[in-house]
């Protein structure tokens, strides 16, 4: 209780500290504040883990009734993947805001924002009363906003902002209709009136659950609802983008599992739906990820893909459940929490390498850059690493969790009916495309920014920021480095969570020590890669030591002035996959081709758009614009009219009730005859 | 570890026997069975050659590609004798370590910054992500088949089963079989002979290459043979006594080899822009082994 009042006092002390400091100061208090917040409620998320739980009542007030916190393990895992995240990312926005220093007031307002902003998040993990989750539901998107919007001088950012301020209220629609239903139901806003509510009426409860899901899927970013993900990500400075990546998406994930533990219904069909609409969005999410030019609008799409991925194991779980099998559920479930940890890990990395790129050429046009790996090395390699990682290629994180997946998968796949083989078939087809193209996708990220030679002249210098700054970015990739070749210790970390929702049909024993052996196989697996790996490397460095190495130009087919703009471009690398896939996607082209025998300039530009968005945002609205359009003779700007408007509806609203009430007694006079 | 020593041996006159083949159809004289092998061994010795452009990633690639070969081998089983390393779902490791040597070579190539380079990656990588359905699904069905999801489990379970299970084995090896031409860039998809870059994808992609790295990536290109060639023989030795298998599979490898000796002597390369759809093919004929896997257990009802 007193740590739940510190947690509270340091929140507020924070908040009014803040406007009143120095830029430097502002940034040292609200980090403390965040790394003291986390280092607080981390205990809690600790000794959930090892299997303890927490309750406590809060008196609330008379609109809230009383408020209970409830951290059990799933509270906990997410917990402490919000506190990483928002530490590092929180000490690498020190250095990474150095560059808006000037403008004080702004950064006051983030500041706060970004406390307010973790607060929240912790608080939706552990709150359990539907009326104190909503309120600070809404403080999450507020701020998020807030922190969004930080460039208000660009128009893009404002749009991008607006875009993710309005589809985050459509969610909330949805969550308060949830919420609502089961107040109007039951009278309790305490969360497991849901449960109880759900068990009476099992025949309501996948309608419940499908508005509870709407909701979570859209701050999740599933297809199709992820349409302010690509412009809310880009929008933002690095760290927000990493942090906004990395834990609030998350937290529509965090949302559906809450859901499944707190909803009792058929799992196995639930399983199908979430497994289907995520294998649409991990392909969705990749296939437009590799058409784009901008680097973190390209890593937000990838966010939709690993969203898809993360939803994979939670269906194939769900389905694990459904038909009581305890090893799959298993697989399903770890290897969704598993992987919503190594997303945070590996996109805020790539997130703050982006931001480091951007910071230095002020450009994330990849088609502008080229040639970084000799000007910054370091953010090179992080970038590097953290691509390795995205791809799910040992020895890193997110080999381990795609492999519960796969694992997954092959398991389900023994006691198959009909068409559950076809599905299967489906999802193994989907994750190995998934895995090719980010494959594709990464390649052409990291070789086309990195490598090579510069394609634009900077008339700066360009430089490696300092290490205090990639201070954090190291330790993400270290936790990416352990959990790849020490798997076994994560799976172990994750068994509470775990438990929570495959506990009754087997003992947990059995599937854990399924999981443990082949852990322990996989680590012997990537020590034995690095090992040959470092043993080959040795060889070379001897063998070349004795011979002779010459440094010569790139050879050119005997072309003795090549420039740079021979290279291969971002869009010429994945030419042959656009043509491939054209149908799932829209591009359209802007081209003046050479003619004649003096061509003058010519140039080519190549926009990407996305289809479903034109499908489910932009035509919907375009037609009740059109419909609205119609009425639009209402507003016609004289003020008499609105006075007018104004009497007919309180004039309405206090006869239609009395209408009413005769109609009814009409109606009794009618049957009465 | 048997199979290592034993696919170790293959690769060495894999790539011999290969040209040997082609050299014979063409009427040429050729070299002899062990050239490549010397090729690569006075590669080793020699010094390199690296371009400007190029950074650490062009320095460390062929290394990691070829460790992640090595690797690769390490997984695979022979007979009743399983890999180094065995464990259910080692077949997902076995692909996702091969494409940890994709992902650098295709990185490797972008390094030089010549154009050239990029061409290759931009294939390379396009047409290994069309193969890997088809491997996924292959092995899938084969584990639906056997109830297993290891290599070795697989394999020896598969040889116990019905006479139909040595019809699905032989679309496997051709499914097999033209992975490992994908996986090594050979004919249909790739000519390994040709002048032009414009139409090359894996030599366009190790042009810079030279001295120690090019051994390492050639030599990588004969393990990645033999591995798929023990694979193929997998599928049919299951648990037979020794004295059989290891006999049955130098005549395997040496039979593949021949093979792929002739399809190269009498195929063209296929258009560029049809190689997708061709790989994307071979998925088909996995999805044909999945239904027929489905038959054989009866769950088609």
């Amino acid at each position: 209780m007193i740590l739940i009042k510190a947690f509270l006092i340091i929140i507020v002390g924070a908040l009014l500290l803040i406007p009143f400091l120095k830029v430097t100061g502002k940034g040292i208090v609200i980090f403390l504040a965040i790394v003291l917040n986390a280092a607080l409620t981390s205990y809690f998320a600790v000794l959930t883990l090892m299997g303890e739980k927490f309750e406590f009542i809060l008196p609330g007030s008379i609109i809230s009734d009383v408020i209970p916190i409830r951290i059990d393990a799933l509270s906990g895992w997410f917990m402490l993947i919000i506190n990483l995240v928002f530490i590092t990312g929180s000490f690498y926005g020190l250095f990474y805001m150095k560059a808006y220093r000037e403008q004080k007031s702004k950064i006051s307002v983030h500041a706060m924002a970004l406390l307010l902003l973790q607060s929240a998040l912790l608080g939706i993990c552990v709150i359990q009363n539907s009326f104190a989750f909503l309120i600070a539901w809404e403080i999450m998107a507020l701020s998020a906003f807030m922190l969004v919007i930080f460039e208000n001088e660009k128009m893009a950012t404002i749009k991008a902002g607006l875009n993710y301020l309005i589809q985050s209220h459509i969610s909330i629609v949805f969550l308060m209709l949830g919420f609502m239903w089961v107040r109007f139901k039951t009278g309790s806003y305490d969360f497991s009136a849901i449960t109880a509510y759900t068990t009476e009426n099992p025949k309501i409860a996948i309608l419940l659950f499908l508005c509870f899901f709407v909701t979570f899927a859209i701050k999740a970013g599933i297809v199709p609802m992820h349409t302010w993900l690509p412009y809310a990500h880009p929008a933002a400075p690095a760290h927000i983008s990493g942090i906004m990546s990395g834990v609030i998406i998350k937290i529509g994930i965090f949302g559906i599992l809450r859901m499944l533990l707190l909803i009792k219904l058929d799992y196995t069909s639930i399983g199908y739906i979430i497994l289907f609409f995520s294998v649409i969005s991990g392909l969705y999410g990749v296939m437009l990820a590799i058409i784009q030019h901008n680097l973190k609008k390209l890593l937000a799409y990838h966010s939709i893909e690993n969203i898809g991925i993360i939803g994979m194991g939670i269906g194939i779980g769900c389905i694990g459940l459904g038909s009581n099998n305890a090893i799959l559920a298993n697989l399903g479930f770890a290897a969704a929490m598993l992987h919503t940890l190594n997303h945070a890990l590996f996109k805020s990395l790539l997130f703050y390498t982006a931001g480091n790129v951007y910071q230095a050429t002020h450009t994330i046009d990849v088609e502008q850059l080229g040639g970084l790996v000799k000007k910054m090395p370091q953010t090179a390699l992080l970038f590097l690493i953290a691509a390795i990682a995205i791809c799910g290629i040992p020895p890193f994180n997110g080999f381990i969790s795609e492999f519960l997946l796969y694992s997954g998968l092959y398991h389900w796949l023994q006691d198959a009916n009909l068409f559950s083989l076809i599905v299967i078939g489906f999802s193994i087809l989907g994750l190995v495309l998934i895995g090719g193209l980010a494959m594709l996708c990464f390649t052409k990220a990291f070789g086309v920014v990195f490598l090579g030679n510069p394609r634009k002249e900077f008339h700066h210098e360009i430089k490696e920021p300092p290490f205090i700054q990639l201070l954090p970015l190291y330790l993400i990739t270290l936790i990416i480095i352990a959990i790849g070749v020490f798997p076994k210790l994560f799976i172990n970390l994750l068994l509470q969570p775990i438990l929570l929702f495959a506990s009754n049909p087997f003992p947990a024993t059995n599937t854990l020590q399924y999981n443990q052996d082949v852990l322990q196989q996989i680590s012997w697996g990537m020590w034995g890669l690095i090992g040959i790996i470092t043993l080959v490397f040795l060889l070379r460095k001897w063998a070349l030591s004795k011979s002779k190495v010459t440094i010569e130009p790139t050879w050119a087919c005997s072309y003795t002035a090549p420039t740079s703009k021979m290279q291969y471009t971002a869009n010429s690398f994945v030419r042959s996959y656009r043509k491939l896939f054209r149908p799932f996607l829209m591009l359209s082209k802007n081209k003046k081709e050479i003619h004649g025998i003096f061509p003058g300039k010519v140039h080519y530009k190549s926009v990407t758009y996305d289809k479903l968005e034109k499908w489910f945002v932009d035509s919907p609205i375009k037609a009740i614009k059109s419909l609205l359009s119609r009425f639009q003779f209402l507003q016609n700007g004289n003020l008499q009219f609105y006075i007018l408007y104004g009497i007919i509806f309180i004039v309405s609203i206090i006869c239609i009730p009395l209408i009413y009430e005769k109609f009814l007694v009409f109606i009794d006079f009618l049957k009465q005859l | 570890m048997l199979s290592f020593a034993l696919i170790f041996i293959a690769a060495i006159f894999f790539s011999g026997i290969i040209s040997r083949t082609k050299s014979i159809f063409s009427g040429r004289k050729g070299p002899g069975i062990m050239q490549p092998i010397k090729d690569i061994m006075r590669l080793f010795r020699k010094g390199a050659v690296y371009s400007q452009t190029s950074s650490f990633v062009f320095q460390i690639a062929p290394t990691i590609y070829f460790s992640s070969v090595v690797m690769a081998m390490l997984i695979v089983p022979f007979g009743q004798s399983k890999g180094l390393i065995s464990f259910n779902g080692d077949f997902i490791f076995f692909a996702y370590v091969l494409a940890l040597g994709k992902f650098f070579s295709i990185i490797s190539a972008l390094d030089t910054g010549s154009s050239f380079g990029g061409m290759g990656a931009s294939r390379e990588a396009l047409y290994s992500m069309f193969a890997e359905p088809a491997f996924f699904i292959l092995i899938g069905s084969l584990a639906l088949l056997t109830g297993h999801s290891s290599f070795q489990e697989i394999f020896s379970a598969l040889h116990l089963g019905s006479y139909i299970t040595y019809a699905l084995a032989i679309l496997a090896t051709f499914v097999l079989l033209m992975i490992a031409m994908i996986e090594n860039s050979r004919m249909p998809i790739d000519d390994p002979k040709t002048h032009l870059e414009l139409t090359m994808i894996h030599e366009v992609m190790i042009l810079e290459n030279s001295g120690f790295d090019l051994g390492l990536i050639l030599s990588a290109g004969c393990l990645k043979f033999a591995i798929y060639g023990a694979l193929i023989v997998n599928l049919f030795i299951g648990i037979f006594p020794y004295e059989y298998t290891i006999p049955l599979f130098f005549i395997t490898q040496f039979l593949i080899a021949i093979t792929i000796g002739t399809i190269e002597s009498f195929m063209a390369r296929f258009r560029m822009g049809h190689n997708a759809q061709f790989i994307f093919a071979l998925t088909s004929v996995s999805l044909l082994i999945f239904f027929g896997a489905l038959l054989i257990l009866g769950k088609f009802i």
